[in-house]
Parts: C-alpha cells; structure tokens; sequence
C-alpha cells in the first residue's frame, strides 16, 4: 500500500468517527496511556494517559517547561530524531499502536502533521514549502494539481493574498508572522487526519491570530487538532477540550469549558486564575 | 534617577578603557593584515622577477643542409634508414659553416658546445615525418645551451666593449697572435688589472698578518700550525702576484683575471701577455677572419670582467654567440618549450608539461576518490549512524588521522598500493590514491562540520510533512551544507595539489622525459607533479633552472588560483539556491 493510498484510506476512516454534534459522542482520535518520556536521564512526562477525540480542537496548556511540546512531539514520533529521548508506554491513533515497529514514521507523519513552536520553513520558494509534502507523497498527479494545492493550502492559512504574487521568493524571506502561516499551509497541504500545533500564534499580531484562530475552526470540520497555546483566552475561544500539564503530568483534562468555569485541581484554578505559571 | 546616577558614573568611568582596548585591538589587526600583505608582495615579486628569466630563451636559426650520405645512411629514404641518419652531425656541420676558420678538436668542442646534441632527434622527427627534406635546406630553429642563454641575457657575465680608432697592426701565426699600437693604447687596461691585482695582493698580505698574530697569541700548538700554514700560503700568493707585477715585467693574464679580447672585425685575439709599455701584447687567437689584412685603424676592446675560471662560458664561446646574435641568427622569443616539453637535464629544453598533465590526472584521481567517500561518510556519520563507543572510535580516528604527516600516507602507499597491491609506481593513480587517502579525513570532518551547521528545525521541517530521513536530507539538509562541504574539500584538495613529501615515498620523484598520455592510458603512465618537479628543479645545479623553478611555482600557483576559482564558482552557483 503506497503512503497516498493509506492517506486514502485514511480519508474515509474519518469520516466514519466525525463527531455528531447532535447525538453529542465523540469517536476517539488519539488514545495514549502512561506515556513517559525521558531526556537521557531527567525525566520529561510522566504517565500521561488521554483520550482526544476526532475533529475536535484539543488545547494543552500549562506553564512553560512542564512538557507539552515534549508530549505533543511523541504523537508523531519527532522524539525519535532526538538522540537521548525514550518515550515508553501507549499511542494509539485510530486504535494503531504509533511506536510499533510495523508503523513507518514516515506515514504516521503524513496522517500527523505538525506546527513546530518556532517557525522553520525550508529555506527554499514559498512554493517549493508547500509543494514539498504533497510532492513527496505523490499527492498530485501534475502541475497543476500541485499548484492547486499550493493555492488551496496557502488560502486556508490566511496567506494566500499576501504571497500570490511572489511565489518564487525565499520562505525565510517573510516575516515572522507571515513564516508561521507558511509552515502552518505546509503542514496542512499533505492534508493530515491529525494535526498537532506547537504554539501556532505566538509571533502574531491579534489581526493574524485572528485569521489562524478562524482557521483552526475551520479545519475541526475534517482534521482532529492538537494546539498547545500560553494564552488562556485563545484556548477557550478555539479548543473544545483542554488539558492541563503541570512538571510533565496530566493534571486536569475535560471539556474546555468545565476546566474554565469549573476545575477540579487547585492547580488548574490557580494557573488559569494566572497566580502562578 | 537618583539610583541610575552611579551606575552611569560607572559606566563612564570605564568608557576611555573600552574604548581604548578597542583602538589597540584594530591597531594589531591592522598590523596583521598590513604584514600579511606585506609578505605576500615581496614573495609574489620574488617569484616574478626570478621567473621572468624562464619564460623568454635564446633560440638560434640555422639553414641545415640535410645531405643524404648524413641522414639516409642506407640510402633508401626508408624510415628505418633515416631513423639511422646523424642529424647532429647536419646541425654540426651548419655551425661550422658559420665558423669555416675553426678547427682543431678543442676549438670544435667549444663551438658545439653551444647547443645540446638533443635537439637534433627534432630534426629527426622533422625528417621522418617529411622525407622529402632528404637533400634539402631547411631553417632549424632550436634553443642555445642554458649558459650561452643565460650569458646573452647579462646574468652570467659583466663585460663591455669600447670602439678604440688607433693604428694596430695585428700578426697572427697559426694559434698565436702578435699585437702591436703606434701608441700606448693598451696601458690603460694593463694599469687597472695591475692595480685589481695588487689590491688582492694587498689582501692577502693583510690576510697573512692577521693570521701570523692570531698564531702568535694562542696557546694551542695545533692551531698555532694551522695559522701559520695559513700566512704562509697567504705570503707565498703574495709572492707570486708581485713577481707577475714586477716593473718592467711583460704582464700576463691568466684565467683568474678578466679576459682583454681585441676585436677587428671577425678576428678575435684574447690577450695573453702586454708589455710593459703596453704598445705590444701577444695572444691567442679566438677566432680568424679569412680575408685578414693585417693592420686597422678601427678596432675594439671587449673586456669581460668576469675570469673565464669563475664562469660556465668560455671566451671562445661567447665570441660564437655573440656574433651569431650579430648576424641576427640569435634571437630571444618567448619560450614556448617551457610548456610544451616534459622535464629534461638541459634546462633549455626542460618544460612543465609532464608534470601539469601528471598534477591534472593525479587530482582527477584524487577527487574522484576523497570527495565522494569524503562526503558519502560525513552524511553517514552525521545523519545516519547510531552514536554509539564504535562510532566515536572511528570518529576519533578520523580525526587524529587529519593531523598525521603526510609522508606517512606516501609510505603506507608505498607499503599498501605498490607492495601488497602491486599497483604501478611513480604513475598519476598510485599519487591520485595516496592524495586521496591524505585528503579524506579533512574532506570528512568539514563535511561534518558542515552538516552539522544546518539548523536541525530544517531537519524537523522536513521529517513533520513526512519526508524520510534520506529525504531530509539530500533534499535540505545536503544542499544547505554543499558550500561547506565544498569549501571542506577544495582546502583539502589545494593541500594535495601542493603536496610533495607522500609522492617522494612512491616513485614520482624519478626523472621522467616523456609527458604521461593527456587520457585515460596517462593513469598509469610514469609521470610527476607539479610540486615534485619544482622540488627536482630545486635541487639541480644548473644555475638556469633557478629561473626554471621560479616559472614552474608561478605556474603552480596560477593552477591553484583556477583551481579556487572553480571553487568560488561552484560555492557560489549553490549559495545562490540557499
Ligand atoms: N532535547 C531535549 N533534551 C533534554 N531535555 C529536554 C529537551 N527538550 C525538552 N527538554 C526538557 O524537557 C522538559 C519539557 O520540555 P518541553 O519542551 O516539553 O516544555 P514545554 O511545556 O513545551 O515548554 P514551553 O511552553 O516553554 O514550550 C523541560 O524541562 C526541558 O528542559
Ligand atoms: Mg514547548
């Protein structure tokens, strides 16, 4: 089965498990137990189990250093490219088991698309960052269907009007801003059935913030979303389920609006209320 | 505001110092770079004008009369039978055409010692490749020998010539030539060798002193015999030196003082004894003229201040090129031979041309080897292997290998290649293999250091949309290290471009006549380098091939500056592509 096939198939899982607003169930997306990561030997995450369902917006916040980019990145195995890191315990995504040794990486990337907290687009056209992923997995069959979805991604990410004209000019050209919607169009142009979110706002202006936030709702419709965000607001107004981490544990995880209005650990009320963090 | 004040007092106090350290700092630099420059001028200029020498000789246009009996011995005009042929006796017998009044096996020796018997086997493929040259006149040009080339130049010999209008009646008597002025015209130059003389004589008497009291003043009999013996030889030349300038004494010169050649026309005496009135003087005649008369009015003197015992050309010989530069059949042009011609021992046929193809095959070899395994490990090594004790092992190797002699890879070349492999010695692949070998660990741990200058979120970027490691990185990771890596492998590659001590230990330093094949048979053909042939020419006595070694390490360096070029080029095409 070649990689544009199991996307395929991929495809039509999902919209199998959409969410049914009005039956209110959700069909679960990733499912981890006891993840434990370590750093050589300091340990990162402790035991973090979570069920996150399908085409939903998930938020993690927490303060800085307690191991959401760590958990986050151990979804779709980027630990691996880190020489000292050990990630134990269960990922399941649709039921798959991630870290099992029949799983290439390289597929479970494609199905798991990530937005790295620093804004890293090759240093190549902007074309070129977004053609990249569709390329490599064969998703477009000639030119003009990679350049429809170039224009298709880069619209979607609220870049389009901004780059049309200069296609052909270096990604790391563009402004910080400008970057962050550019990786966020690559990563979405392999069209994933999940996609994780590193932070995706912090160097926007409200204006693009604005613009990201509208289309993370937007990409809820068919993509399962993962956003780790330091702004509480941004996390009530996008997320429909929230967790909270505290020193690499999973303190409080439900819906979104229960864990604003009414948490459960003093933890939570504290670091929402912003007494510490 | 009242609490910033102090720590702004603070700052300012210290702000001259800062300031100060900073000057001192662009001071030193300055001085560096001035220095640096400095150096370089005077070693490029050195290199120039020692060179200059080198890229122009003296060539000398003969018509050679190609008698059948001399070059068709069997007479048949078959290759074999002109192959057979004495072409140097037909460039012999063309000089002596030039000179009919010359003979006797000495004075012949002399004159054909001008040029070296090499060139005739040109004449020969001339001959072979054109038969019908066969009883024919052809005009030969080919190059004088490097002391009749250098003399021409005025570096080997100072000498002047001063036209004399006096009445001088000269008879010669087979070898012998008696002179005679109404007046005392030869007094002046007799004078001034006399006083030369006595100056030495001078010296040697202060010579012999100072050795006498330096005796007297030690304690040790040894030395106290050694000076003595000295003075005493001291004195005994003294001696001899006043005996030659006792007054009234007819004054000799011999091979230790300058040579006093008189010139009337085509006949040439070189003084051996004046008179003391210095109206008669006896000498040897150089050279005759056939339709002699006897007497002149106009004549001249060709004094050549350099002794015939401390030069490499005789009186005779000079008087050859001379006049045949006269009859314009000497010209200097720009010598071409010096990039046409492999080595040779005579330096006016010695060229760079063996060793520039064996420099280019040699680095052929050498970057089809260092650069692609270079690379190819580096990428292993960084991107793919695990880290684990055997890779630091091999890391750590490599390493210390950068940092070993180079003479060491000639010998396991030596060992390994020619020994074990039994790959022919002294050929542009075994040199290719042992550079490479050289090469590789600098080739390796700047690709390295390349590779490891790329943002590993480049990296991250592209394994997050999917792309596999070997796509990460030949994709991104490769064409962001390429400049590096390139840059890695030309410093590499210029340091075995200039290398010499690895390609002693395998044979390339042997003399080598016959340029390699510029092809694929060059590979294993004997050959040398440039660097080796600079250090053969380095090392060879003849004073022409100074200027010779100058020209082969401009053209080194002129190679060097291409090859940069090339590099630069190339950093620069895939910088363009970020
Ligand atoms: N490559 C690494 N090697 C060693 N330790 C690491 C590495 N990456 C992260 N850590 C450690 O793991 C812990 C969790 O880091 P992580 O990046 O997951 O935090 P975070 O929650 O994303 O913080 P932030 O909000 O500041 O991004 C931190 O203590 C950090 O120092
Ligand atoms: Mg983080």
């Amino acid at each position: 089965m070649t990689a544009y096939e199991k996307l395929q198939a991929g495809a039509s899982v999902r919209q199998e498990t959409l969410y049914h607003p009005v039956e209110g169930s959700y069909t679960t997306k990733v499912a981890t137990k006891n993840v434990t990561v370590h750093y050589g030997d300091k340990s990162a995450l402790n035991g973090v189990s979570i069920e996150i369902p399908a085409c939903t917006v998930t938020s993690f916040i927490g303060p800085s250093g307690c191991g959401k980019s760590t958990f986050l990145r151990s979804i779709n195995r980027m630990n691996d490219t880190i020489d000292n890191a050990r990630v134990s315990g269960s990922i399941l995504i649709d039921g798959e088991e991630v870290n099992d040794r029949n799983v290439d990486p390289v597929v479970l990337r494609a199905r798991v698309g990530m937005v790295f907290q620093k804004p890293n687009p090759f240093p190549k056209t902007i074309y070129e960052n977004v053609a990249y992923g569709p390329r490599i997995h064969g998703l477009a069959a000639d030119k003009d269907q990679l350049d429809a979805i170039v224009e298709t991604s880069l619209r979607k990410a609220g870049l389009w009007d901004e780059v049309a004209d200069r296609l052909d000019q270096p990604g790391t050209s563009l402004s910080g801003g400008q970057q962050q919607r550019l990786v966020i169009a690559r990563a979405i142009a392999v069209n994933p059935e999940v996609i994780l979110m590193d932070e995706p706002c912090s160097a926007l202006d409200p204006i693009a913030t604005a613009r990201i936030e509208e289309l993370i709702d937007e990409l809820r419709e068919n993509y399962t979303l993962i956003i780790v965000t330091h702004s509480m607001a941004q996390a009530a107004r996008v997320s429909q389920m929230t967790a909270f981490f505290h020193l690499g544990s999973l303190v409080e995880y439900g819906p979104t609006e229960e864990i604003f209005t009414n948490p459960r650990d003093q933890r939570t009320q504290d670091y929402i209320t912003g007494r510490f963090g | 505001m009242s609490k910033l004040a102090p720590i702004r007092d603070a700052v300012m106090e210290r702000l001259p110092q800062r300031h100060r350290a900073e000057q001192r700092f662009q001071a030193y630099g300055l001085t560096a770079i001035t220095l640096a420059v400095l150096f370089l001028t005077l070693l490029v200029g050195s290199i120039l004008t020692q060179s200059l020498a080198a890229f122009t000789a003296h060539r000398l246009t003969l018509p050679v009369t190609l008698e059948r009996e001399l070059v068709d011995p069997r007479g048949d005009g078959s290759e074999a039978s002109l192959r057979r042929g004495s072409y140097n006796a037909a460039l012999q017998a063309a000089l002596r055409d030039q000179f009919p009044t010359v003979h006797g096996v000495g004075e012949l020796r002399e004159l054909f010692g001008i040029y070296s018997a090499i060139n005739a086997s040109r004449l020969l493929t001339d001959v072979v490749n054109n038969p019908d040259l066969v009883g024919q006149s052809v005009d030969f040009e080919f190059p004088i020998s490097d002391d009749a080339d250098r003399y021409l130049k005025g570096a080997s010999v100072s000498e002047r010539q001063i036209d004399m209008n006096a009445s001088l009646s000269i008879e010669i008597a087979g070898n012998v030539a008696r002179l005679e002025a109404q007046e005392a015209v030869l007094a002046p130059f007799a004078d001034r060798l006399r006083q030369v003389m006595a100056d030495r004589a001078n010296r040697y008497a202060a010579a012999a002193e100072a050795a006498l009291a330096s005796a007297r003043q030690t304690i040790d009999p040894d030395e106290r015999e050694i000076l003595e013996a000295e003075a005493q030889r001291a004195q005994m030349r003294v001696q001899q030196l006043n005996e030659r300038l006792r007054p009234g004494a007819d004054f000799l010169l011999g091979p230790r003082e300058p040579s006093l050649l008189v010139r009337a026309g085509d006949t040439i005496v070189r003084l051996t004894s004046i008179t003391s009135g210095g109206r008669e003087a006896t000498g040897e005649v150089l050279l005759a003229d056939q339709a002699w008369s006897g007497s002149v009015t106009r004549w001249s003197f060709w004094e050549i201040e350099t002794p015939a015992a401390t030069r490499l050309i005789t009186d005779r010989q000079m008087v050859f090129v001379r006049l045949l530069e006269e009859r314009g059949l000497v010209r200097n042009a720009f010598n071409a031979l010096l990039f046409t011609n492999a080595d040779s021992r005579e330096p006016e046929l010695a060229g760079v041309r063996g060793a520039l193809i064996g420099t280019i095959l040699t680095m052929v070899i050498t970057i089809f080897l260092a650069v692609p395994v270079g690379v190819g490990a580096a990428i292993y090594l960084e991107e793919f292997a695990p880290r684990n004790r055997l890779t630091r092992l091999i890391e750590v190797n490599i390493n210390n290998l950068a940092a070993v002699p180079s003479i060491v890879f000639g010998l396991l070349g030596l060992a390994v290649f020619i020994n074990a492999f039994g790959l022919p010695r002294s050929t542009p692949l075994l040199g290719g293999m042992v550079l490479a070998l050289m090469t590789l660990p600098t080739v390796i741990i700047s690709s390295r250091a390349a590779l490891k200058a790329v943002p590993p979120s480049i990296r991250e970027a592209a394994l997050g949309v999917g792309a596999s490691r070997t796509q990460a990185v030949f994709h991104h990771v490769l064409p962001l290290a390429m400049p590096g890596m390139l840059t890695g492998s030309i410093i590499g590659l210029a340091q075995a471009l200039g290398e010499t001590a690895p390609l002693l230990m395998i044979g390339m330093v042997a003399f080598v006549a016959d340029a390699p094949n510029f092809g694929f048979t060059g590979f294993t053909d004997p050959s040398t380098v440039m660097p080796v042939q600079i250090f053969i020419w380095s090392t060879s006595a003849e004073r022409a091939f100074e200027a010779r070694t100058a020209a082969a390490i401009l053209v080194l360096l002129v190679l060097m500056v291409l090859f940069n070029a090339v590099a630069i080029y190339l950093r620069r095409k895939y910088e363009r592509r970020w």
